[in-house]
């Protein structure tokens, strides 16, 4: 996926009806005019949120059927559960090292660093973003 | 220590807000949690991503403070910097965090520890930014240094612990 392709991800799923239309699309597929129901709002302002789900690739539209249902793209929406993956691993192995430093703490010798080093080079460092 | 990791690492991704929550559990009490965050010799010990060098610049925890570190690799350097708004011992540190590779955009980070008794503490992190999109690039972004290492290394690691 280009950086391209993500910004439009990002951007659908920053508006909150899009965001319920996605999470209403998990239970099946659905029209415009069945999507459109709880909202306060034209039918085609929902047809515009579709289309911007459509573009980011969140979502299809059925060519056969004369209902053209509203279909979600789970393996696009899935992405943002395995970032969240992704990044809940970085922050466990961070965290880990953080253990580790915390034990050796428990010797009192280790607390006092007369000269600390602040540069420090590990090639066995694991880890994550800050 | 070579006891069973049973501390999980919990993320909560607000529906409605654009923050990142992350809770953490540590075999540790507060005073030793607090000191592993605002002593820059200790901080540089766990803080940086694997195989990158992790230098800091300035680490001065204290209210009005400021920091920036820098992670390296292959001669290319990523810079953070921030300020510290208020540091309250073995209790609060709230800072701001700024990749200065996207200048524009600003974190603002609260780490609250609070004391489970027993000598250990829970670590909740919370980091706000300005908008949704801002919070998913945020998440994303660990994605990517993520692929960049390899999955490979992550699995090695996860059996390896």
């Amino acid at each position: 996926m280009t950086a391209e392709q993500l910004s439009k991800v990002f951007a659908a799923l920053a508006d909150p009806t899009r965001r319920d239309i996605v999470a209403r699309l998990t239970d099946g597929d659905a029209t415009v005019n069945e999507l459109a129901e709880p909202y306060d709002v034209t039918l085609q302002a929902v047809s515009k949120h579709v289309k911007v789900l459509q573009d980011a690739g969140l979502v299809s539209r059925r060519r056969d059927a004369q209902r053209r249902p509203v279909h979600l793209e789970a393996e696009v929406f899935d992405l943002m559960t395995k970032w969240i993956e992704r990044y809940q691993r970085q922050a466990e192995d961070r965290y880990r090292r953080l253990d580790d430093v915390l034990a050796d703490m428990a010797d009192p010798a280790d607390m006092a660093s007369p000269n600390p080093d602040l540069s420090q080079t590990d090639p066995d460092r694991t880890g994550g973003t800050p | 220590m070579t006891s069973v990791r049973t501390n999980d690492t919990q993320i909560i991704v607000d529906e409605h807000l654009p923050l990142v929550r992350i809770i953490r559990e540590f075999d540790a009490p507060p005073e030793r949690v607090f000191a592993a965050h605002t002593d820059p010799a200790l901080v540089v010990r766990w803080l940086g991503p694997r195989n990158l060098t992790m230098t800091i610049d300035t680490w001065d925890c204290r209210r009005g403070g400021e920091y920036r570190y820098i992670h390296a690799r292959d001669g290319e350097e990523y810079a953070f910097h921030g300020s510290f708004h208020d540091v309250r011992s073995n209790e609060r540190i709230v800072q701001t965090f700024t990749f200065e590779g996207m200048p524009d955009s600003v974190a603002l980070e609260t780490l609250v520890l609070e004391d489970l008794g027993d000598g250990r503490t829970r670590l909740t992190g919370t980091s706000l930014v300005d908008s949704l999109e801002d919070r998913d690039a945020f998440i994303a972004s660990g994605m990517e240094q993520g692929v960049k290492e390899g999955y490979e290394q992550l699995d090695e690691l996860l059996a390896g612990l």
